[in-house]
């Protein structure tokens, strides 16, 4: 089994990865509380890319509508807790299935039809925004009004009810990122994932080759949706509020996205580097901004949609490819 | 002999167009069956309907003895019917060994198995040494070839050619030619294959079906059916038997 996992590691990799690894784990013992922030934001959008990335970096489905998952997630579980006191790891066990099925939904309408493409994305958009209008007036969730978890000093960090101290956050973001990453590897190196694969490359030979196109492609909605939802869960108790406008926005489900189209789409590390160089370049350019007096509103934005830019002219197959042949990783050693 | 695919009173229309016209004809278990005629004659649309692009018209289509015609295409591969594109589609990003894999995965649960039936299939192919190269990277024989190796992969008892031959030279012809010879010999594949290239027809059919305006209009041995009038007139051209 682990000798499955960790077969066609080069030495090299597995080296730089126990040393990140490493530097991850120590992090919180030197970092102060604005950069464990900065941190954990990191490993969500990570997290998250890693999900997103099933479906469009392996399947092909680009979905213009995570946040549906991550809103959908964060507001099962925070209303479990806020009306019956069910815990968050407990309220996983709705909120993930209640994910998935709003995955399978949107899976079954647009592969039934043939809804490919750009269509697809856009229903994935419409579906987003309907939940979030649908939650604007829901008012077992507070509706627009918001919805707001119990806050107050604790002693010491209670993992069970998720009620404690930033790095509590980080380290359970961190474990996920790293499952995430050793599933996605499994999964592209499973029967599933070269089935995933071909789809993406030609969908009609595909068909041809012998693969059931509609059920592979909802296996990758319903795990990715799954997955994005625990974030979502995450999401709820370490910011304690959830607004439908801000949750359930397209923004979010950009933002989403953003991490693994410039980290590489469809690699399996492509989604973290992207995470941290988008999220440390937003950080930095505020940072950047206020050192110099520039106080312009919009100012970051412009600069921000710069680099971007810049960055997807330049490598349009993500930065992380690139880096992988500088460090001498190579392109197969995703 | 028996026969693997029986095609009775097909049709196909567009529109006003009549693109296969109530066509007949039986493969028999480990024959090499030809289709040919010029272009626009239907052969095409006959070889989407077998493999279940599309359902005919009117018409059945039964292979080893049950129905195919209305299926879709990956139920129709996993029942034994294995198909190249006209124009190829490998999976571009994709090694060779890749591609192939994915083919040998329809009836194989574990990758390592789906592997090593992949190398079997690429060294029959002439493509064990370039198989870590991505499919995109090939030249256009190799590519061919790749296409068949994915078919042949998910384990076909009938393998439909969609002119493998086109814009080959003699010899990458020849070379493909003796391939297929050497399968329906050893492994006793049952072949369809809509062709162009003559010189490769004349070599491997069994059995050829001439297809003029949608309709049969002759069917037989190879010299036989090279010998009709009809069959000179609409398709070959009278300097072929000079």
């Amino acid at each position: 089994m682990i000798a499955a996992l960790t077969e066609g590691i080069s030495r090299r990799a597995a080296l730089l990865l126990v040393a990140l690894l490493a530097a991850l784990i120590l992090a919180p013992l030197f970092a102060g509380d604005y950069l464990l922030t900065v941190l954990i934001l990191i490993l969500y959008f990570a997290y998250i890319g890693q999900a997103w990335n099933i479906m469009m970096g392996f399947a092909g489905q680009l979905s213009l509508g995570h946040a549906l998952y991550v809103g959908l997630g964060a507001y099962t579980a925070a209303s479990l807790y806020v009306h019956f006191g069910i815990g968050p790891w407990l309220g996983l066990l709705v909120a993930v299935p209640v994910a998935a099925l709003a995955g399978a939904f949107i899976g079954f309408l647009a592969f039934r039809f043939r809804v490919a493409g750009v269509y697809f994305a856009i229903l994935t958009i419409a579906v987003a925004e309907f939940a979030r209008v649908g939650f604007d007036h829901l008012s077992w969730t507070s509706g627009s009004s918001g919805l707001f978890l119990p806050v107050k000093q604790y002693a010491h960090n209670d993992l069970w009810l998720l009620r404690g101290h930033p790095a509590m956050f980080y380290y359970i973001l961190l474990a996920a990122t790293v499952l995430a990453v050793v599933f996605c590897r499994a999964l592209l190196k499973s029967r599933v994932g070269y089935f995933w694969l071909a789809i993406r490359e030609d969908e009609e030979a595909a068909r041809s080759a012998g693969i059931d196109v509609f059920r592979y492609k909802m296996i990758a909605v319903v795990i990715s949706a799954a997955m994005t939802s625990f974030a979502g869960v995450i999401y709820a108790f370490y910011y304690n509020n959830l607004f439908p406008e801000q949750v359930f926005h397209i923004s979010r489900s950009i933002e989403i996205i953003l991490g693994p189209i410039v980290g590489g789409i469809g690699t399996l590390f492509g989604p973290i580097l992207g995470a941290a160089l988008l999220t440390g370049l937003a950080e930095t350019l505020t940072a950047a901004l206020a050192a110099l007096g520039i106080d312009l509103p919009g100012a970051k934005q412009v600069f921000y949609g710069i680099c971007l830019l810049l960055v997807i002219t330049t490598l349009p197959d993500g930065v992380w490819p690139w880096v992988a042949k500088r460090i001498g990783l190579g392109s197969r050693s995703k | 002999m028996n026969a693997l695919l029986s095609v009775d009173g097909v049709s196909k229309r567009f529109r006003g167009l009549v693109a296969v016209d109530r066509v007949s004809f039986e493969v028999p278990e480990g024959g090499i069956f030809a289709v040919i005629g010029p272009n626009g004659a239907g052969k095409t649309t006959l070889f989407n309907m077998v493999s279940g692009v599309f359902p005919p018209d009117a018409g059945t289509i039964a292979f080893a003895g049950e129905r195919i015609d209305g299926l879709p295409p990956d139920r129709i591969c996993r029942r034994g019917v294995g198909r190249t594109f006209q124009i190829v589609r490998p999976f571009p990003a994709l090694s060779v060994e890749d591609n192939v894999i994915v083919g040998a995965l329809l009836h194989r649960r574990h990758v390592s198995d789906a592997r090593s039936h992949a190398h079997e299939v690429l060294r029959r192919l002439d493509l064990h040494d370039k198989r870590s190269q991505r499919a995109s990277s090939l030249t256009l024989p190799d590519r061919k070839r790749l296409e068949v190796a994915r078919a042949l992969a998910t384990d076909p008892k009938l393998l439909l050619l969609d002119e493998v031959m086109a814009g080959l030279r003699p010899t990458e012809t020849d070379r493909i030619v003796a391939i297929l010879k050497g399968l329906n010999r050893e492994t006793g594949l049952t072949i369809l294959l809509i062709e162009h290239v003559m010189r490769a027809v004349m070599a491997l059919a069994s059995h050829i079906l001439v297809l003029h305006h949608g309709a049969a209009i002759a069917e037989g041995l190879p010299e036989q059916v090279m010998r009709e009038r009809a069959v000179i007139d609409s398709y070959l051209g009278v300097e072929a038997i000079a």
